[in-house]
């Protein structure tokens, strides 16, 4: 048993005991209502946007895996040998491996004492003194300034360069952060105001990565939900993006639009014509674009290409590439590197009003600065190694397979799962993860509702019991009324992959047999 | 004309901080000195921030080297390293999934960690029991400060949320307060009195608040940021007794916990006094206590690691605490590892415990040596004094500036301390802050600056200071 469990037992068997016993928690007093004195800080005296804020990605279904993680691992016998938690973007813990050269260069930047070790390669050497020389006393455990490593900023703002054919980049427009999350969620802040019908609205589409809709009820900003089109590949439909606006105008002030692409939960790659069509869009709406790109290495489908947002802006000239304003998001969790215990990101802010521009430095000031460690991998996501270079080779050689390893997953999830009656899966086109359609039976959705639950968190629940895997149920990204999906990642190991995949498939078959 | 012309005001109140402007300005010198330009000095001196790698203090190599093999597991296959160093990776990493420190961990932090900051909290505290399910890591203890205030302020609430801060107080704090929508009732703090809280003005703060706001909470910070007083076992009493008459929730920013040099100081945590002082007040009064990586001997600022320990807080809030730590994902895993070491450090017999101690023998001592210089130095100085520093990262000084430096600084339109720094930056290469970025009772002046620093870097930053000071004085009676 672990330690932690060992405290639990610990605190239970004591809080037993007289309650009045010294330092201990409330929580029996208060489940008797015996509590003697009302609490500062409860349900009724809180935020109240807080108590809005939910987290599918890690909510109760999660919450139950652990539980039977534990359980498994206390000896209790399941209808499983291991809980596969297919429900989180997280790379690495489904085994895929880091990048050899980007670990090597942090290893060196940790303890440059390494500097002398000669099973390092020159380049990474050179890299890991680069980064140390940005450093405060030559070191990581410096802080930075808030708006990050000025070298690595200039570096980021090389590599959009690049990725964008030369539209140029400001290094002084980009701001690393603390995982993408934290660059969404400062963005909001500076923007979400306005009391009643004049509060600020934000356009995101359903589906949608939940800590969008969390960061807007803790806001207190009004979402406004336009629909992706789930018939053809999860499109975004300029007439839906009107009609939401229109609706939303009647009751708040709409003045931003978020996208997500490449997608997540739905795994599309947004056409060239659509963020075209988007971008015109917001012009005419005067609305601010937020684009969510950090799968934007994760394509698999031979037809897709990502278009940065910044790019398409730039390409429609400059009627409006000088006034839409825009900005990007990226991180160092996903694509090929999945770092993300690291929380590296960064985003570019394009066509910010200066004045707004000194508003986000302050904000951002208030945190002191985003992870070090998680800045100097971002340095060297935007600045891998080069032709010539002695890491090249093996950096591209792991690169392509982690890639290609996706893309073979991305497949194989979309085929096994179409060929399942009353599962229907669009193709994923990229990013990490697959939302396919599921029917359930009239049966297991009255039982649902009767029981509290959304049809699909019950189907979950229910395969999380009987199987072990462990998704994430539509309803906690949103969906069109009266369908269900769930959302699950392709990130396992290919074999693995393929036992889940038919143990849904199985469970699937058996769950609509048992509620037909 | 911006889609963002209209912002939120909560961001707009946030006060700009002339600090910020100062920090261009060293870094437009640094550009300079690198251009050759002539200068009186050949670098410039930051002390500004509370940074001690940055101020020349050396990391310290186990934590470096465990870093380095968990970042890097090939080294576990090679004598490259120490076996010590080699064993506590392996464990540490056996607490990631897959084995990854690129892996997300839990939203509150790798459990095994946050039993073994538990254990250590309760290590601290004589054996008060602390319980791993109250412990949440963060990027940093800023970020949980915010998240905790977050939950206590309710932006939309009338009468405004309070949160009694105390003046002086490092504007990280402050900003983070305005910007969420709560107002700050300030108490002073009494620099006579090295700078001591003093309970009779906390309750003159909560009067001056009627009407105006509805206070909720009270924040102190010990050692104090920039104050460096440590409080003592009765003031923290005052305050416990105060807090639960009062009905607030006490915000305890400890993160100076292991930076003590007053021969007569000791840290004892409010939440041991707290239990020290027995039920009921030890039952009910609702805590939150905050520690960092970023300071103590180990300074790893730029790891983000830090945590937050709730005490009595109702297990319905917790729930929703949680949530709000879940959407953030996790502390980066580094940052959480830092915090492991700092509280697990090598033991005497250790392979790695010889240089450890000598690391942390040497740092200790150069603090104590610099505190000391400091308090001689500066109090030696014309129009210059200083309280002693108990603890903590920084000396808050006093200038008593002369009047004809008063109205040459109304001339440029800027504070006077604020007219000091700049000079200060200017004329010796020394950056420090404002004493109006931290607040400070009307017309007086001070400075604050790191005494977390190399021993070279104290001596150098106190030589140009002397000089300085001697200099301005001059031309200014």
């Amino acid at each position: 048993m672990n330690h932690g469990t060992a405290l639990l037992w610990k605190r239970r068997a004591l809080s037993s005991l007289s309650a009045t016993r010294r330092g201990l928690p409330k929580e029996k007093m208060s489940e008797n209502g015996v509590s003697s004195r009302a609490k500062v800080l409860t349900i009724d005296t809180m935020n109240p946007t807080v108590k809005k804020v939910e987290y599918a990605v890690r909510g109760p279904i999660v919450q139950r895996a652990l539980e039977l993680e534990r359980e498994l691992s206390q000896g209790m016998k399941k209808p499983f040998v291991e809980v596969i938690k297919a429900n989180i973007g997280d790379a690495h813990a489904m085994g895929q491996q880091p990048i050899t050269f980007f670990r090597q260069v942090l290893a060196l930047c940790s303890y440059p004492e390494l500097l002398n070790d000669t099973t390092f390669p020159e380049d990474a050497k050179s890299r890991a003194r680069r980064i140390l020389q940005s450093c405060g006393g030559y070191s990581m455990g410096s802080y930075s300034a808030s708006q990050g490593i000025e070298s690595v900023r200039q570096d980021v703002a090389r590599y959009i360069e690049r990725r964008d054919d030369g539209v140029p980049c400001d290094p002084d427009d980009i701001y690393l952060t603390t995982g993408a999350s934290d660059g969404i969620v400062t963005v909001l802040k500076l923007l979400v105001c306005g009391e009643g019908a004049a509060r600020t609205g934000v356009m995101i589409s359903i589906p949608q990565y939940p800590l969008y809709s969390a960061a807007l009820a803790e806001l207190s900003a009004v979402q406004i939900n336009y629909y992706l089109n789930e018939e053809t590949c999860w499109s975004m439909d300029i007439s839906e993006l009107q009609r939401a606006l229109d609706e939303a105008r009647r009751h708040c002030n709409p003045r931003a639009l978020c996208i997500i692409n490449p997608g997540n939960p739905t795994g599309q790659v947004q056409s060239r014509q659509c963020i075209e069509d988007v971008i015109r869009f917001a012009a005419k709406e005067r609305l601010f674009l937020m684009a969510d790109e950090v799968y934007q290495d994760n394509v698999y489908a031979d037809s897709c290409k990502f278009h940065s947002f910044k790019k398409v802006l730039f390409d429609m000239g400059p009627e409006y590439s000088n006034t839409v304003e825009l900005v990007s998001f990226h991180s160092t969790s996903k694509c090929y590197m999945g770092e993300c215990g690291f929380r590296g990101g960064y985003m570019e802010i394009i066509n910010m009003d200066d004045e707004v521009k000194a508003q986000l430095t302050k904000l951002v000031s208030v945190r002191l600065c985003p992870p070090v460690p998680g800045q100097a991998l971002m340095d060297l996501v935007v600045n891998p190694p080069q032709t010539g270079e002695p890491s090249y080779d093996k950096f591209i050689k792991e690169r392509t397979a982690t890639l290609s390893a996706l893309a073979e997953k991305a497949t194989l999830t979309e085929q096994v799962l179409n060929t399942v009656q009353g599962i229907s899966c669009n193709p994923v086109q990229g990013a990490m993860y697959s939302f396919p359609r599921i029917t359930i039976p009239e049966k297991a959705i009255k039982e649902a509702t009767d029981n509290g639950q959304q049809p699909d968190m019950f189907y979950c629940m229910k395969l999380l019991e009987e199987t072990g895997i462990c998704l994430v149920p539509g309803s906690g990204f949103g969906q069109k009324d009266g369908t269900y999906h769930f959302r699950m990642t392709i990130l396992p190991p290919k074999d693995k992959l393929t036992i889940l995949l038919n143990k849904v498939k199985e469970f699937h078959q058996k769950f609509t047999q048992q509620y037909s | 004309m911006s889609v963002l012309q209209e912002i939120s005001p909560n961001v707009r109140n946030m006060i700009q901080l002339e600090s910020t402007v100062l920090a261009i300005r060293a870094r437009q010198i640094k550009e300079e000195l690198r251009q050759k330009v002539r200068k009186p000095y050949k670098e410039v001196i930051d002390v500004s921030w509370g940074d001690p790698h940055r101020a020349g203090v050396k990391p310290l190599s186990f934590v470096r080297q465990v870093l380095s093999a968990c970042l890097y597991p090939q080294l576990l296959n090679s004598d490259t390293l120490p076996v010590d160093v080699r064993q506590r990776a392996q464990t540490l990493l056996a607490g990631c999934d897959a084995g990854s420190v690129g892996s997300y961990t839990a939203a509150a932090g790798i459990s095994e960690i946050v039993c073994r900051v538990s254990e250590f909290i309760t290590r601290r505290d004589g054996g008060v029991p602390s319980y791993p399910e109250h412990i949440f890591i963060s990027p940093g203890s800023q970020w949980a400060l915010t998240s905790i205030l977050n939950v206590l302020v309710n932006s939309e609430a009338s009468p405004r949320t309070g949160v009694l801060t105390p003046v002086p107080c490092y504007s990280t704090a402050t900003l983070s307060i305005m910007g969420l929508g709560a107002d700050i009732v300030p108490y002073y703090l009494s620099e006579e009195q090295g700078w001591e809280l003093q309970v009779e003005e906390l309750h003159r703060a909560l009067d001056s608040a009627k009407g105006a706001c509805n206070p909720v909470a009270l924040y102190v910070i010990n050692p104090g940021n920039p104050t460096g007083h440590v409080q003592s076992r009765k003031s923290m009493q005052e305050v416990i007794r105060l807090v639960a008459e009062k009905r607030l929730f006490l915000l305890a920013d400890e993160v100076y916990q292991d930076c003590v040099y007053g021969e007569n100081s000791e840290f004892v945590s409010y939440k041991r006094v707290l239990a020290e002082m027995g039920p009921p007040l030890s039952d009910t009064v609702e805590l939150a206590s905050f520690h960092s990586a970023s300071k103590g001997i180990m300074g790893e600022c730029g790891l983000r690691g830090g945590y937050v320990e709730l005490v009595n807080l109702d297990p319905a809030v917790m729930k929703y605490i949680y949530k709000l730590f879940s959407t953030y994902s996790c502390a980066p895993v580094l940052g959480q590892i830092a915090l492991d070491l700092m509280m697990n450090p090598p033991q005497p017999g250790d392979p790695s415990y010889p240089l450890y101690s000598e690391e942390t023998q040497h740092i200790r001592s150069t603090l104590a040596h610099n505190v000391k210089r400091v308090f001689e130095v500066v109090n030696s100085l014309p129009c210059f004094c200083c309280q002693p520093v108990e603890g903590g990262a920084f000396a808050f000084p006093r200038l008593h500036l002369p009047h004809k430096a008063i109205e040459k600084a109304k001339e440029m339109g800027m504070q006077p301390d604020m007219f000091y720094c700049v000079r200060l930056l200017e004329d010796a290469g020394v950056l420090v802050s404002p004493g109006q970025d931290l607040g400070q009772k009307e017309d007086t002046y001070h400075i604050r600056f790191c005494i977390m620093t190399s021993e070279d870097t104290m001596e150098e930053a106190l030589r140009r200071l002397s000089s300085f000071q001697t200099q301005f004085m001059k031309v200014f009676s």
